[in-house]
């Protein structure tokens, strides 16, 4: 059985094939019976050891508007309060005969150890700061549906990048469907290893801004912040944030996304993330019809459509 | 709306599913283009004749090749009555029965025309009747769009082996196959030549066994 743990698992074939079926089921999705009988009797796991409520209710969502048995499971009062590893909460959730795993950790990697000891398919939800390959997906869903095709356009994807899985997938998928990627964050928000990532990056947001199709502005992760790498939010904000005037410098047709929760007045201020040019809520329903076209083409048949890809580690 | 999309997207969409030539080696035609022609006009009257000139009739053709089908049915429809017929597309691959059986595979179109299906009455149109699985497959998608009126069922081949109680109400061709055989359906809206091809049986996956 095979599994979504990473950006990096798609080729460009798959990418497209997962975008178009997410476009019919997105179509299928304005109609009053919003079910299909495809994954009945098949059970999917919602393994979530770090809170997300809109990435589990979305992938909670996509598995029952396939008709798949559902069942959340949650570290906060579960056994993993009372020192169970997961390892062997792997091991119930194969012995229960679980068909797709969904999973969050705050390890970077689990999703990979997970595949090997399940016989499900995988589902990276988004592992530590490594990736979150569905949000990228959606991010390209988003893209495709507001720009067209992905090639050349050019994205620029603004904040905290270190902490950040949903730049690392989106740098990783954007690459692989022929878009311009330019990161900007602040010298200590930026991984050592960037230069290995098939991107550009920048510092100054306002050299990027005329050139870009697309901007992203990412969460500042609070919760993943050990260190002081920016003096204060007003800083941060004053120099990355995206006020009306940043805005204004953008190209008369450019969007705006943000994966959310967003803080509004610091990453983005209102104005600008209620403009009809910024698809943040489009996002989230596109959430759903990609969440639902990666369950579909994992667990629809008897293997995985999406099919070069091996469970490593 | 629906003949310019249909133009544009699906049928590149689809190409793949065009046969190559080897594939045709060994096979014989059983209807040429201008039999498939006189086929579709004669069901097209028939649609006429029961459903009383054709009112409220939805065609929805089951992709890949009952889609253009469809719309041709609807077309002489239209030259010969007058009347406007709604066409569409009705993709069955989540309702499909054989899925645990082949890797998942991409989503068809479904383009349901405007004015929905509800108390119409709904044509489905597909190329060839075989084990009736994709039919009861397209009664499933249906119910989960809305309610018609009725629902009747035309096919260009009707080749037997039925595995399920499902009978057309408007056949092109009746045809006698062996299960040893396949059947062919070429378009000229995908395949640039119309023909019904008969030829030995190919060894194939068993996802396309019921076509």
């Amino acid at each position: 059985m095979r599994h979504l743990l990473s950006a990096e698992d798609l080729s460009y074939d798959e990418a497209i094939l997962v975008l178009d079926t997410a476009k019919e089921l997105a179509q299928l999705s304005g109609r009053s019976v919003k079910k299909f009988p495809t994954l009945r009797g098949r059970t999917v796991v919602n393994l979530f050891y770090e809170d997300s409520t809109r990435t589990r209710t979305s992938f909670e969502l996509a598995a029952k508007r396939l008709s798949a048995d559902v069942i959340n499971f949650s570290a906060k009062g579960s056994s993993v309060t009372k020192g169970e590893g997961l390892k062997d909460s792997a091991l119930t959730l194969q012995a229960m005969g679980a068909d797709g795993v969904v999973i969050r950790h705050s390890a970077s990697g689990a999703a990979h150890r997970l595949a090997n000891w399940v016989d499900g398919a995988v589902v990276n939800a988004g592992d530590g700061t490594h990736e979150h390959p569905t949000q990228a997906l959606l991010d390209a869903f988003t893209m495709r549906e507001r720009m067209g095709d992905l090639a050349g356009l050019r994205v620029t994807i603004v904040g905290d990048v270190l902490h950040s899985r949903v730049a690392r997938s989106n740098v990783v998928l954007l690459h692989t469907l022929g878009a311009e990627v330019t990161l900007v964050a602040p010298p200590t928000l930026v991984p050592v290893s960037v230069h290995t990532w098939p991107c550009a990056v920048s510092y100054r947001l306002d050299d990027v801004l005329p050139k870009t199709d697309v901007v992203m502005m990412l969460r500042v992760q609070a919760e993943r912040m050990k260190d002081a790498f920016f003096p204060t939010a007003r800083e941060y904000s004053r120099r990355y944030g995206l006020d009306r005037e940043r805005f204004a410098k953008l190209p008369s047709d450019a969007i705006v996304m943000h994966p959310g929760p967003m803080i509004r007045g610091m990453e983005i201020s209102a104005e600008v993330a209620d403009s009809p040019r910024s698809t943040i809520t489009e996002q989230v329903t596109n959430g759903l019809s990609v969440r639902m076209a990666v369950l579909y083409l994992l667990l629809g048949g008897s293997e995985s459509a999406l099919r070069n890809q091996e469970a490593q580690g | 709306m629906c003949a310019n999309k249909y133009a544009n997207s699906d049928a590149d969409a689809r190409s793949e599913d065009a046969p190559p030539r080897a594939d045709l080696e060994g096979t014989r035609a059983v209807l040429e283009d201008l039999e498939i022609s006189r086929a579709l006009t004669r069901i097209a009257h028939e649609v006429l004749e029961r459903t009383k000139g054709g009112e409220g009739v939805t065609m929805l053709g089951i992709p890949t090749r009952g889609v253009p089908l469809a719309r041709r049915l609807a077309e002489r429809i239209e030259r010969v009555e007058d009347r406007h017929v709604p066409w569409g597309s009705l993709d069955i691959t989540m309702y499909r029965d054989d899925l645990r059986l082949a890797p998942a595979r991409a989503l068809g179109r479904t383009d349901i025309p405007a004015d929905g299906i509800d108390d119409r009455v709904v044509v489905i149109v597909d190329d060839v009747l075989f084990s009736g699985r994709s039919v009861r497959a397209a009664l499933d998608a249906l119910n989960d769009l809305g309610r018609p009126r009725a629902v009747q069922l035309a096919t260009l081949v009707d080749r037997g082996h039925r595995q399920l109680p499902i009978r057309a109400d408007y056949v092109g061709k009746n045809l006698p196959t062996s299960l040893r055989e396949n059947v062919t359906v070429l378009l000229d809206e995908l395949d640039g030549r119309d023909a019904v091809l008969v030829g030995p049986a190919k060894p194939r996956t068993v996802s396309e066994g019921d076509r």
